[in-house]
């Protein structure tokens, strides 16, 4: 059913709703266009623009029937042209699962750097904690699953790979993802000394950078 | 002496509440803020404040505080006996507490949570514009121990509400008006017209983070897990075990299981008073 329309917009109680989409490509063109008509001043008031894997909630909105209304006739670009930014992220590949990661993908272990800080990531959404970015761009071929059983501490700083997304952990939490590295200053990702703390805001395009074992 | 407060019994958890931090959800920041908004309006109006001045939340056993200067304080929300250094005072209604005496809220009698509202508010320093303690991503200050400082603001000089105002009761039972969706269509229609007729019952492991109920199961149209999708206050998140959990102020921004429904914002200011075992029983609205 999905995929036949570009769009559908749901109702999430009185003052919010959620906008389906078919694809995670086209959902970040959508939340791009939402970002961009709400910079030039044609989106109504909306106090929350929350992008998910294939959705995008708006909350706060004062009259959501008139908004699903207008949504609805929106055209949309089907790319979403890159926000401007990218965060480099130095990793050094060193985390407890790269042997495993190795093996899914079928490669060595000293071949996972070069081959995870080979793409251009673009964060879809935020979410499980402040600064956390899932970051889509890796292909489908090397998407790996959860580990069976969750890590009662994942160290912050840790980068991992789940399903079709990797991330950094800002900071230690309990964590299923598979760890392949390690970025040394993982205080960037959110620092709330800065305007905007979290250095993986949506959008936002990423690239790892694989640090000299030897440094 | 200092406008400062000292916390000497901290309660099973009390922390600095005020409006929250909305309009972060896209970086993973929950909304926090007072679960029972209207009582921290209403105690900060007693007292000049404005509504949204950070206050203290309480958690049934309240806490107890001695101010460096004399103070204002009104204990309200949950009801509670309130005393100054020993003697009964008023719960409800302003109160006066001399330099270094101690302001008691003692264990509700009814509800959960009340307010402990300062003259001037609460002055921790804000994180993302707020003073809220959020307990799913900590952000915010720790919840309150002994021995605590806590800065206090200077009085706004508005005027405050005039005597005594209208508190309300906690709930007997409690009606939480629910609009269905975004994502009903996952469960069967049998699960809708359970949700509107069953009584459930608060969950003992409720909390800021969302109200859980025991109850029928509801059963879901369809297996698996949704791609992680943004939350709303107030969705009713219905994980595998088919027992619907309405999410509270510190509720994740994010999450794969599927919200059958959203209830309305009066509701969730009685689900803050909510005691565990409390029937409960979802309404169409």
């Amino acid at each position: 059913m999905t995929g036949e329309r570009p769009l559908t917009v749901r109702t999430a109680g009185r003052h919010a709703l959620l906008v389906d989409l078919p694809d995670a490509e086209r959902t970040a063109a959508f939340h791009a266009e939402l970002l961009r008509r709400r910079a030039a001043g044609t989106l109504p008031p909306v106090e929350e623009i929350v992008p998910g894997a294939r959705t995008v909630l708006l909350d706060g909105v004062s009259d959501p029937a008139a908004l699903a209304r207008r949504l609805a006739r929106w055209d949309v670009p089907a790319r979403a042209a890159g926000t401007g930014g990218v965060a480099e992220i130095p990793v050094r590949y060193d985390g407890p699962d790269l042997a495993d990661v190795a093996a899914l993908w079928g490669i060595r272990p000293q071949e996972v750097a070069a081959r995870h800080s080979s793409y251009t990531y673009r964060v879809a959404f935020c979410g499980f904690a402040p600064g956390f970015g899932y970051l889509t761009g890796l292909p489908g071929p090397l998407h790996v699953p959860r580990r069976d059983t969750p890590r009662t501490r994942v160290p912050a700083g840790a980068v991992g790979l789940a399903g079709p997304y990797t991330a950094v952990y800002p900071r230690a939490t309990p964590g299923g993802w598979q760890l392949i590295g390690t970025m040394a200053d993982p205080g960037r990702l959110w620092d709330l000394t800065r305007d905007e703390p979290a250095l993986l805001t949506p959008g936002t395009r990423v690239r790892f950078v694989a640090e000299d074992e030897t440094a | 002496m200092s406008p400062e407060i000292t916390v000497v019994r901290p309660g099973a958890l009390t922390t600095v509440q005020d409006a929250g931090r909305p309009g972060h959800a896209h970086l993973g920041v929950p909304r926090s803020g007072a679960l029972d908004a209207p009582a921290l309006r209403l105690a900060n109006r007693l007292l000049g404040n404005d509504p949204d001045a950070a206050a203290l939340e309480t958690t049934v056993t309240g806490c107890a505080l001695r101010p460096g200067r004399a103070v204002t304080v009104v204990v309200g929300g949950a009801p509670c006996p309130v005393t100054v250094d020993g003697r009964p005072a008023a719960w409800g209604t302003p109160v006066h507490v001399p330099a270094g005496a101690v302001l008691d809220a003692g264990t509700v009698t009814a509800g959960l949570r009340s307010y402990v509202a300062v003259a001037g508010g609460v002055a921790v320093a804000p994180v993302l514009g707020s003073r809220s303690t959020d307990l799913l991503s900590g952000l915010g200050p720790e919840p309150l121990r002994a021995g605590d400082v806590l800065p206090l603001g200077a009085p706004a000089g508005r005027t405050a509400l005039p005597g005594a105002a209208p508190w309300p009761a906690p709930p007997g039972e409690l009606v939480l008006p629910l609009r269905p969706g975004p994502r009903a269509d996952w469960f069967t229609a049998a699960a809708l017209r359970t949700l509107f007729s069953a009584t459930y019952r608060v969950s003992p492991h409720s909390n800021r983070v969302g109200l859980r109920t025991e109850g029928p199961p509801l059963e879901r149209a369809r297996p698996g897990e949704l791609p992680s999708e943004g939350m709303v206050l107030g969705a009713v998140q219905v994980p595998p075990d088919g027992r619907p959990v309405v999410f509270l102020n510190d509720h994740p921004t994010t999450g794969g299981y599927p919200v059958i429904g959203v209830v309305a914002e009066p509701g969730l200011a009685s689900a803050a008073q909510a005691p565990a075992g409390t029937p409960v029983r979802f309404t169409p609205g």
